[in-house]
């Protein structure tokens, strides 16, 4: 009889990463690290209107600069294929999108011509010395404009500036607003959102021709999808064009995408038959890479007069931009998919409308449709609390899906795989002291203090996912390779950027395996490395990868206690703590040399080959459902608006923690890009779609004093979906921190009359808030 | 040497120190942060002809014989960085906090890190090596 | 990210870099707003005299009841100087207050003035100090006051030619209370509203009343109103909200997607109450 016991002794411990050491010294391999002999320059010339037709364009004075080897306009690049768009919806209007303008602009920062030049400083001096002579048109930036009868057409083929309606609807919503006591509605507006990573995108492309062997190392979340279509818009054969993500600055969903840049510097180093580099300048970056959210959010909910919400009604308009990016209809359709949140109510009705503008294009950043939705729900909660006079903790536990419940089919066809949705919020609850808050806040009112304490119970739809549901596939690949020496490589198909899984992978696979972590490395991003994966987004990285990981350490197991047996001698052995021991001779082998022997092949077990190497695809049977509550406590200057977190409390439950140091780092830094949308982060077009905050002189992300002190703390349901029982954090804290911010702040001005506030919740809109409801 | 040529530019490019980013064009993210004759300074807003004859010290620097900083060290044990991209500007500004004061407040290492924006950590598990390194150099 | 080519020059002296500007060359100081500017492409100079190289502009002197400070002396050397601390702390408090601790270690107090941003800490304090800032051309010398250096957004009193070698506080005595406060805009740091508040208590009354606005309006002022409110007054909290409302008189508010101007107008009247009432204590 053979056993496997699982030692577990690495999991669930705070254990430094071992990315560190080289992003601490400064030897980590950014993209504009990366230099190659003979290697070129590129600078794109961008448009500077939103709207415009291209009466002419003169490349020969950049030519002419010394240094200019040669300039590429859109007349080059019109035969190359449309920039992708990965999602699908019945009767999407997808507008071909070029690689370079061909005669019309269509917004602030559309590429135009790239330069080519032997240096950076050269090739950004000969942009400029292109003469484009453009007839400028009415641009239209603002979704809910753009839907109104006479507005600017963005693609003229399409004058009512839709792209797309899309309908879901369960239950009885009719019926239940009818029998309604109370409707509440709503108008809520999630703002564009600019992403920020702080490694701008960047490209570096080297073209082999006599090898028809493209290579592209780009800043991405996701080499393997570049892989794939870069080859199908420009016609290469996959398996000779290799992706390096190489060190990557930050994503949060913004370098999910396929961008022009990466075909664009594809075709230049193959037309120039060198490589050739293109570094994003901050500007650029704001401009042309993904903006997030832009939502016009209506929401009715209906309920009985003891708080129980009977239907939710919403419409959404969705901001998309003038082309749509890989992801950009299907984020609003997360929204409708979390619309109901964590409540039981069964009667829901979306309707979504996407929008063209003159804008760039929106797509997924951190929540992607989620933080949209949770937004909604969670605003509406306290909006139906404060028009029944209930507690809004109240109404939440009133609503909260049981636990018995679990797995819940929700409306809108999601199956919700656990939950205990009271725990986080009892928990955050006593963490602040809740009752006491109240009283606390009683006693400051009187004296014309302004203090409120703000709730979200949030849910998420993460590790992305089942392949029927996920464009390009929602599986993970992961190869566990024993080498001769009993060293591991781990290969995975998810591409980390930060999220740490050279950490919290080693630790699986050492756990498994019973090695030393450090015996163990994790290699990701170069698809000449790994076997094809999808990517690192939607929180799916460990849940889905990880799982990968997890079943290929089964398999290379069962080999290892194959080659045990062989060398013992008996079938009766047990694998555990790195050795395969013989349970009646009490004899063993180490891990090291089962691996030593595997490749010296004297004796090859039946039903065995030669070398330990496991490869194992993971194809999730769901979505994981993490879930928590976040309290926020804040205290207004009534003179001047301003805002101050007082306390900032956020109870997450993403599973089993396999990394605690990890996993409170992702939550810190998901709130801050939440409190960010709740209090700064805006994206704001001029009516010409001129992006007024273009830089970081306008543009306000989170500093270290303007945070407050996150106290964070966990509640732990494992998921039943994957075997390691993990849910998925890199977007919680996000997800869950606009609606408690706002919330909060609503609930400290509640007494003088306001039921809800658009964010960002600026000191301007507070102060006029104040001052209109008769304070002072 | 060019005259417009940054000083981030010629580490970068000339010297082949890439630890020291690029992360904006403004001089607010604080990526490409150095230590010029014992200050840190954006090294993205200023002339590499402006640093003739100085002393600068970049996150390559700051390891002496093998070993790491106190504060290298600090960062790596809190957790207190994610992607990395901010991390040498933001190791070489902390730095610079714990030379002027060896022991500040929360407000304080806030303060002194104001200038070197961090996208993945929310700033707090920074504060923790900033002041984990206090502590250590105290001991 | 890459400004346009210029010719360089590092001038050894004062009057090497004069000679520099009489031809046409822009000082380079910090190069905290310039640089920026440059890499942006919204300042293209021809020609940079750097005046890093000229020894002996980064001081801060004592000298006959003021405090010389040379052109060149960074934000962080006037915010960490004991002298500045004990004789002028208006001016530390706000050289403490302005950008990062990057940009103090190298930007200059006479790059700042220079650059005459509507929205830079520096001038605020230097009108409630009434400082006189120093400039010196191929004609010599001349003490410009701050209230007709700062002539308009971005522009200043200097003629072509001209540069700053120093800038005059005067020291002030016990009694003396001060505070700068700012509301930082969130993203750039620089002042939505910055007020610079002096005050002096002579017996019961208050003796002197000296107030200076940044970011309000075009060029940084004197909020001669406020101050003539206030002096010879006792300093009650209703005189001093009274006459902080009176910051903002006669002056044409900015307004842009940070702050419109009536809640411009609306911050300086609220910061310039607390500023005064801050320093008033700090007097007593």
């Amino acid at each position: 009889m053979a056993t496997i016991t699982k030692p577990e002794t690495l999991l669930g411990k705070r254990i430094r990463r071992r990315e560190d050491p080289r992003l601490i010294t400064g030897t980590a391999t950014y993209v504009d690290d990366i230099k190659m002999p003979g290697m070129y320059y590129a600078a794109i010339l961008r448009s500077p209107h939103a709207a415009a037709n291209i009466r002419s364009l003169n490349v020969q004075p950049a030519l002419a600069r010394k240094g200019v080897l040669t300039v590429f306009t859109g007349k080059d690049t019109e035969h190359a294929g449309s920039v992708p768009c990965g999602a699908a919806l019945p009767g999407l209007r997808v507008p071909h999108h070029h690689l370079l303008a061909l005669d019309r602009v269509y917004f602030v920062g559309h590429p135009l011509a790239v330069v080519v030049a032997t240096d950076r400083y050269i090739a950004r001096d000969a942009a400029e010395l292109i003469e484009v002579d453009y007839d400028v048109l009415s641009a239209v930036a603002d979704p809910e404009k753009a839907l109104a009868a006479g507005a600017p057409a963005v693609h003229p083929q399409w004058p009512d500036n839709t792209a797309f309606t899309f309908h879901q609807e369960g239950g009885e919503v009719d019926k239940a607003f009818a029998e309604a006591d109370v409707i509440v509605k709503q108008r809520i507006t999630s703002q564009r959102l600019i992403p920020m990573a702080m490694e701008t995108r960047g490209v570096v492309a080297d073209w082999r021709a006599a090898e028809r062997a493209l290579t592209l190392y780009t800043s991405t979340q996701a080499p393997h999808l570049v892989r794939t279509l870069v080859a199908q818009v420009l016609g290469l054969e996959d398996n000779r064009l290799r992706v390096v993500a190489p060190e990557v600055g930050g994503g949060f969903g913004s370098k999910i995408d396929t961008y022009a840049e990466e075909i664009l510097m594809a075709f230049v180093a193959m037309k120039i038959r060198k490589p050739v580099k293109w570094i994003g300048s901050r500007r650029e970056d704001f401009l042309c890479t993904i903006h997030g959210r832009g939502h016009v959010d209506y929401y009715e909910l209906a309920a009985r007069r003891d708080g129980e919400i009977t239907a939710i009604k919403l419409k959404i308009i969705q901001d998309l931009g003038a082309f749509l990016s890989l992801l950009t209809p299907a984020i609003p359709t997360l929204s409708v998919l979390m619309m109901p949140g964590l409540y039981r109510t069964k009667n829901i009705r979306a309707d979504v409308v996407g929008a063209f503008t003159n804008c760039m294009a929106t797509d997924a950043y951190r929540g992607a449709g989620r933080p949209e939705a949770t937004h909604g729900i969670e605003r509406m909660v306290d909006i139906l609390a404060a028009e029944l006079k209930m507690d809004p903790a109240e109404v939440r536990l009133k609503n909260f899906i049981h636990n018995e419940e679990f797995p819940f089919p929700t409306a809108t066809g999601l199956v919700y795989d656990s939950g205990d949705y009271a725990a986080p919020l009892r928990k955050a609850m006593d963490m602040v002291d809740y009752g006491k808050f109240r009283q606390e806040q009683a006693r400051a009112r009187q004296e014309g203090k302004l203090l409120g304490i703000g709730m979200s119970t949030y849910g998420e739809i993460c590790a992305f996912g089942p392949s029927p549901a996920t464009p390009a596939g929602g599986w993970e690949s992961s190869q566990v390779k024993v080498e001769p020496s009993g060293k591991v490589t781990v290969a995975t198909g998810i591409s980390p950027h930060g999220q740490g899984e050279e950490t919290t992978f080693a630790q699986i696979t050492a756990d498994e395996l019973g090695i030393g972590l450090d015996d163990v490395i994790v290699v990701h991003g170069d698809t000449s490395l790994v076997p094809y994966g999808i990517g690192t987004f939607g929180s799916r990285s460990t849940a889905v990868g990880g799982t990968a990981l997890y079943f290929a350490l089964q398999e290379l197991k069962t080999k290892l206690k194959k080659w045990g047996v062989t060398l013992l001698e008996s079938e009766d052995v047990t694998l555990a703590d790195g050795r395969c021991t013989c349970n009646k001779s009490g004899k063993s082998v180490s891990f090291q040399e089962i691996a030593f022997a595997a490749y010296r092949a004297m004796k090859v077990p039946a039903g065995a080959e030669p070398g330990l190497v496991s490869t194992y695809f993971w194809e999730p049977p769901n979505f994981t459902f993490p879930f928590g509550a976040h309290i926020v406590v804040t205290e207004i200057d009534r003179d001047t608006g301003e805002v101050f977190i007082r306390r900032y409390v956020a109870i997450d439950d993403c599973g089993k923690i396999l990394n605690p140091l990890i996993v409170d780092g992702q939550v810190h830094g998901g709130v801050a890009q939440g409190i960010g949308q709740a209090l700064w982060e805006q994206a704001v077009y001029d009516d010409n779609g001129q992006l007024i905050t273009g830089e970081l002189m306008d543009y306000a992300v989170a500093k270290a004093p303007m945070m407050p002190w996150i106290e964070s703390g966990h509640t732990v349901t494992p998921s039943p979906v994957n075997p390691l029982g993990v849910k998925g954090v890199g977007e919680a804290g996000t997800i869950g921190a606009s609606p408690a911010v706002v919330n909060s702040v609503v609930d400290a001005l509640s007494h003088l009359g306001v039921r809800h506030i658009d964010m960002p919740l600026t000191p301007e809109k507070i102060w006029n808030l104040v001052s209109a409801g008769g304070g002072k | 040497m060019e005259p417009r040529l940054l000083l981030i530019h010629y580490l970068r490019e000339v010297v082949g120190l890439t630890g020291p980013h690029i992360g904006c064009e403004t001089s607010l993210c604080g990526a490409c942060t150095v230590e010029l004759d014992g200050q840190a300074v954006k090294s993205c807003t200023m002339f590499a002809v402006q640093a003739d004859g100085a002393k600068l010290v970049t996150i390559e620097g700051l390891a002496a014989d093998g070993k790491l900083h106190k504060m290298q060290e600090a960062f790596w044990n809190e957790h207190g960085l994610q992607c990395g991209f901010c991390t040498p500007g933001m190791i070489i500004a902390s730095k610079q906090i714990l030379d002027r004061n060896p022991n500040p407040t929360e407000e304080e290492i806030r303060h002194g890190i104001e200038g070197n924006i961090c996208r993945c950590t929310g700033y707090q598990h920074i504060v923790n090596a900033v002041r984990a390194a206090a502590k250590a150099a105290g001991a | 990210m890459i400004p346009q080519e210029f010719e360089y020059s590092a001038p050894k002296s004062l009057d090497e870099a004069i000679t520099l500007l009489g031809r046409g060359a822009k000082p380079l100081a910090g190069g905290m707003s310039l640089i920026p500017m440059m890499k942006l492409r919204l300042a293209v100079p021809d020609h940079l005299a750097d005046l890093g190289r000229i020894k002996d502009l980064s001081y801060i002197r004592e000298h006959s009841g003021s405090l010389l400070i040379g052109a060149t002396t960074t934000h962080y050397a006037v915010e960490s100087s004991a002298l500045v601390r004990s004789k002028c702390p208006l001016l530390a408090e706000t050289a403490a207050n302005i950008g990062d601790v990057q940009v103090r270690n190298r930007g200059t107090i006479g790059g700042s003035v220079a650059h005459a941003d509507p929205s830079a800490d520096y001038p605020a304090a230097l009108q409630a100090l009434e400082a006189q800032i120093v400039a010196r051309g191929s004609k010599g010398e001349r003490a410009i006051p701050i209230d007709s250096f700062l002539a308009d957004t971005f522009t200043t009193a200097l003629e072509p030619g001209e540069i700053i070698r120093e800038v005059i506080v005067p020291i002030d005595g016990a009694g003396v209370g001060v505070c700068y406060q700012k509301v930082a805009q969130k993203a750039s740091g620089f002042a939505v509203v910055g007020i610079a508040v002096r005050i002096q208590r002579g017996g019961e009354k208050l003796s002197m009343v000296r107030v200076g606005v940044t970011g309000l309006s075009n060029r940084a002022y004197r909020a001669t109103h406020t101050e003539r409110a206030l002096e010879g007054r006792t300093g009650t909290p209703a005189e001093i909200e009274a006459a902080a409302n009176l910051v903002a008189q006669g002056v044409d508010a900015n307004s842009d997607i940070h702050a419109s101007a009536p809640y411009r107008t609306h911050l300086a009247k609220i910061h310039a109450a607390r500023a005064l009432a801050k320093a008033l204590a700090r007097a007593e």
